[in-house]
């Protein structure tokens, strides 16, 4: 016999972490609100019986405010979900228990996880939870997730529950108690008829919309339920609500001793220095500066000779040689080396500065300083269009742009969403890193640093004009709100930072062993054979060669209308990455590129100047984002029109940004 | 008076919150009821949004938005 759980609760409860625990798979875990932001499931390890666990997004109430309550609300009241768990922050007790009673009056089976219980006993509280179990009517099983405290007694009693329904609570006022047994009877709903008749009284006809109701019938309900509680000294959409919250308030001065004389909480003390008036934005841009240094700076730097050592000594030492121990044949070996190796080989040799990237991103995430950088920068975003929620995507639009995508589902206006959507790809992912290296290592070798980081500022600033601009023209809408909960900080541990970079890492290793690997070796073939499938000596007139000298033109104004870096920028659009790769095969240089990234240098050196180099890496920067993040753009945007608008932009912006450069360059006299 | 006006370190009770919108459900569900306590911690480097205590947790909203919502400030203690 199987059984169907979906996890709900809070953002920053603990969820995802609970769900690891419960599953053993590596789900990603955040502190920032908005983690989780599809639903995932798991099956619960260890265990006799088949339990299948839905984890869903974080959510405060079951209204819907935002696309995440909207997703958990419609898989908790549906069929497939057969028992609740609903995840309680013991430290955050009472917003927590909001939710827990939301959750009560869906009307099915439910355990409740009181997690962080170690929390609570550091600060010196006492929780009486046997109290809390016999009010709430359902099993509430102590956990600490983090450490796997109590997970098994949590599993237990999921398997023991014996499928009763909680208990309705009769913790409202006569007038609405009289309302719901009326209303119960009039609405036409299966199941929930309580939480249906409830929300009735809450919003009126829509919340039963999708039940099949005679319009008439409802207004005349409407305007009763309104006559009834004419006299209420609250309106009637906040009554439920409020109602819920004194009972809260009520049983948690029963259940809950709060110590006294506790200490400032370092929490606390990290956070008067971190966001405080004058220090917060000197920190802020000091720890965005020690994130890039460490990755792209001496840190990465380390990192990188050893894994260059790695891949030179051992790898690609191995395989020439065994290669010409086989005796392969002249084009195999071509394929291999050129083709594979080159291509693959010359996106791999940038894997240590993206994994330290990846790494510090994780540290942000863990640490619960994003919500506070949103705090911080709001004000200022807000000048151009976004809001402070926009913070979060573009900052992890630095490792990639299609989780950051993802994460714009926190903001809960359709407008700021889709602004921070269309500018979030301009924030330069970890695959266009390559891109800056070569060329920078090709054109400037005195000042390589300066010139790659120019290369994010100016993402930056494009996003920033971007927002300015497209929120007067483009994304016209209301005006948004900004309420956030700033989450405690918590020491990142070591094994999700581990778990966060190497899923991350994997996913690019993946990536160059399935994509790049692919589009090397079409790459390879097409520049090695021309359109009668004979094979040529000089690319340039083989079958890419015919393709890329065609487009060659258009993008000559910009300084780069050399056939090899055309298709270059074309194959990126399958992956940034490919941009990198492409060179290295079209310019014959792929394997040793691995071993020494400045292969590229002297072929570059011939076709692109200084001036044009530095107009290619802007280009390549700002035009359209890769074929997945054009996927998810489409998916999140749910409007094939306004993805089309977003790449046509993109990739305007960056036809015009190049073009002022090698132009503008021109007339400075720069070359 | 407004939640706006409370100034950092100064405690208040609400007794209000502005217009019926989405806005006022999520400010309600996120515990800022009638009869609640609130502290005013801080105010975010440019002056806005505001960073407040309520029902043990921090929130931050926009001035803005504090400004839907109607208070009593409570009496220094200090």
């Amino acid at each position: 016999m199987s059984i169907k759980i979906a996890l709900v609760g809070n953002p920053n409860s603990g969820k995802t972490t609970l769900f690891n625990e419960l599953t053993g798979s590596n789900q990603y875990v955040g502190n920032w609100p908005g983690v989780t932001v599809e639903k995932k499931t798991g099956k619960v390890r260890n265990c006799p019986q088949d339990i299948q666990v839905t984890d869903l997004p974080g959510i405060y109430s079951l209204s819907t405010y935002s696309l995440e309550e909207v997703i958990a609300r419609e898989y908790i009241e549906s069929s497939e979900a057969e028992l609740i768990v609903n995840i309680v922050d013991a430290s955050n007790l009472e917003r927590n228990l909001f939710l827990s009673l939301q959750l009560l009056e869906v009307g099915k089976p439910m355990v409740i996880a009181l997690n962080m219980m170690d929390v609570l006993q550091r600060r010196g509280d006492h929780l009486d939870v046997a109290k809390l179990q016999k009010e709430l009517g359902v099993p509430v099983i102590s956990i600490v997730a983090a450490k796997g405290v109590g997970i098994d007694d949590l599993v237990k009693a999921i398997l023991n529950h014996d499928r009763s329904v909680p208990p309705f609570k009769e913790i409202y006022n006569p007038i609405v108690l009289k309302l719901v047994k009326h209303l119960e009877k009039e609405l036409k709903v299966e199941i929930s008829s309580k939480m249906h008749a409830l929300r009735f009284i809450d919003e009126g006809p829509s919340a039963i919309d999708g039940h099949k109701h005679e319009p008439i019938q409802m207004a005349v309900l409407n305007e009763e339920v309104d006559r009834q509680l004419k006299d209420y000294p609250l309106d009637r959409d906040m009554i439920i609500s409020d109602e819920k919250y004194q009972y809260i308030t009520a049983l948690t001065k029963k259940i809950l001793t709060k110590n006294v004389d506790a200490k400032v909480s370092l929490s606390q003390r990290i956070d008067e220095v971190v966001t405080h008036r004058y220090l917060a934005i000197p920190i802020f841009l000091l720890i965005m500066y020690a994130v890039f240094m460490t990755a792209f700076g001496p840190i990465g730097g380390t990192v990188k000779s050893a894994f260059e050592y790695l891949i030179n000594d051992i790898v690609i030492a191995n395989i020439a040689s065994f290669l010409i121990n086989v005796g392969v044949s002249e084009g195999l070996y071509s394929l291999i080396v050129d083709g594979m190796l080159g291509g693959v080989g010359s996106v791999l040799g940038f894997l240590p500065e993206i994994a330290v990237l990846f790494l510090m991103l994780s540290i942000l995430e863990d640490s619960g300083y994003m919500s506070r950088a949103a705090f911080i920068m709001d004000r200022m975003l807000r000048r151009f269009g976004l809001s402070g929620k926009s913070f979060i995507p573009m900052i992890l639009g630095f490792g990639c742009t299609v989780p950051a995508l993802m994460a714009t589902r926190t903001l809960e206006n359709e407008r700021d969403r889709r602004l921070t959507m269309m500018i979030t790809p301009f924030m330069s992912c970890g695959a266009r890193f390559p891109i800056y290296a070569v060329m920078a290592a090709a054109f400037f070798a005195q000042d390589q640093a300066l010139v790659v980081y120019s290369m994010y500022v100016l993402g930056i600033a494009v996003a920033m004009l971007s927002g300015m601009f497209l929120k007067r023209y483009v994304t016209k809408g209301r005006v948004s709100n900004f309420i956030m909960e700033l989450p405690e900080y918590r020491m990142p541990t070591l094994r999700n930072l581990f778990m966060h970079t190497w899923e991350r890492v994997k996913g690019f290793l993946i990536k160059a062993g399935t994509v790049l690997l692919f589009a090397s070796m079409v790459i390879w073939f097409m520049s090695a054979y021309d359109f009668s499938f004979r094979m040529v000596d000089d690319s340039s007139l083989s079958i890419i060669g015919s393709i890329g000298k065609t487009i060659a033109p258009i993008l000559s104004p910009l300084g780069f209308g050399e056939w090899r870096a055309s298709m270059a920028l074309i194959v990126g659009f399958v992956a940034k990455e490919a941009v990198v790769s492409t060179m290295g095969v079209l310019y014959g240089v792929g394997d040793v590129l691995v071993s020494n990234p400045g292969a590229l240098s002297g072929p570059l050196q011939t076709v692109f100047t200084p001036l044009s180099a530095y107009a290619f890496m802007a280009f390549a920067l700002l035009y359209t984002p890769c074929v997945a993040a054009v996927v998810t753009l489409r998916r999140e945007m749910a409007s094939l029109k306004w993805t089309l608008i977003a790449i046509g932009y993109q990739t305007a912006v960056a036809y015009v940004v190049a073009l002022l450069i090698y132009q503008g360059g021109l007339l400075m006299g720069l070359r | 008076m407004t939640l706006k006006e409370i100034l950092p370190g100064q405690r208040c009770i609400i007794e209000g919150v502005g217009k019926k919108s989405t806005l006022r459900k999520r400010i309600i569900d996120m515990g800022l009821t009638m009869g609640t306590e609130v502290t005013v911690k801080k105010f975010a480097p440019m002056g806005d949004p505001i960073e407040i205590t309520v029902r043990g947790y921090e929130l931050t909203l926009r001035l803005q938005e504090a400004a839907e919502i109607f208070v009593r400030r409570l009496a220094d203690e200090h």
